[in-house]
């Protein structure tokens, strides 16, 4: 794998680029179709509300694949991310609007190994409310 | 749940073959167009013989995987009360198109959250015996209120 950012181009606090991505209700049909996660709390909104949600909410794994991406855009080849944990802590709930929930993603560097090992946070927000927590990627820089 | 079940492994999953279409539309999915998943050019560049998946791609067969646990009437978990709690990836190497993704799902750990049962699956997936990831998926089971 080669990443195309080297260690020596980053630094710890070093922060990546900020992502928005907004999720509308067909990226949640384009997600079940693709994952084969049909559960209707992610499509059908009054059988979410019989269940006690606010409105439909997103995959949780859908969440995360697109957070992820923040970092994968910036090391070039996304095969360079050895390990990746999130905890979903809120929903991102998506109204039936043509621009959905927006979420915000944010990551920076928090360790730098000498081998060129580094371990980023990453953050994610919609509405002010956190819906990824503890959420890190260790990625193989470049040397 | 049952905790007698802790440390308990599941039968291997069929095979899945990966494809450049089931990356590519796992990759569409996630609105991720990201080169190196649809041109083979680009992943070449990166050093890979072949287009390689996305990072949480290996969801696909670890969810299938935990589902026979799920249904398992000797680990007792009632699937309507699930939330996906907490998801971790740990990649020994890339999964590329070609590979037969085999799934062996462990109950690592059960236990109380409050009045919530909390269960981990560690899905260790392989390809021709070779290991390419290690999952772990933790998932709370509400418990009645």
């Amino acid at each position: 794998m080669t990443a195309k950012i080297k260690s020596a181009d980053v630094f710890v606090g070093y922060e990546l680029t900020t992502l928005e991505l907004s999720f509308t209700r067909s990226d949640l049909v384009d997600y079940a179709n693709a994952s084969g996660d049909q559960n209707p709390i992610h499509q059908d909104e009054e059988f979410a509300k019989s269940v006690g949600l606010p409105d439909v909410i997103s995959h949780g794994m859908l969440t995360m694949g697109r957070a992820i991406k923040l970092v994968t855009d910036w090391v070039g080849d996304p095969a360079s991310v050895i390990d990746y944990g999130v905890r979903m802590t809120r929903p991102v709930v998506v109204p039936n609007t043509p621009s959905g929930a927006i979420v915000a993603f944010t990551a920076k560097v928090v360790e730098l190994n000498d081998d060129g090992v580094a371990r980023i946070e990453l953050s994610a927000i919609c509405d002010g409310i956190t819906v990824l927590g503890q959420a890190k990627a260790t990625v193989q820089l470049a040397q | 749940m049952n905790r007698d079940m802790v440390g308990f492994a599941y039968p291997p999953s069929e095979p899945y073959l990966v494809t450049e279409k089931s990356i590519q539309d796992f990759a569409r999915a996630l609105g991720d167009d990201n080169p190196a998943f649809f041109d083979v050019a680009v992943a070449r560049e990166l050093g890979h013989e072949t287009i390689c998946a996305p990072p949480t791609y290996p969801i696909l067969v670890t969810m299938e995987a935990m589902k026979d646990a799920f249904a398992d009437p000797a680990l007792n978990m009632d699937f309507t009360r699930v939330v996906h709690g907490d998801q971790r990836f740990a990649y020994q190497r890339p999964i590329r198109v070609g590979d037969e993704l085999v799934v062996v799902t462990h109950v690592d750990e059960i236990r109380s959250l409050g009045n919530n049962d909390a269960a981990t699956f560690r899905t260790e997936v392989t390809s021709n015996g070779e290991p390419v990831c290690t999952g772990w998926s933790k998932l709370i089971v509400r418990g009645e209120a």
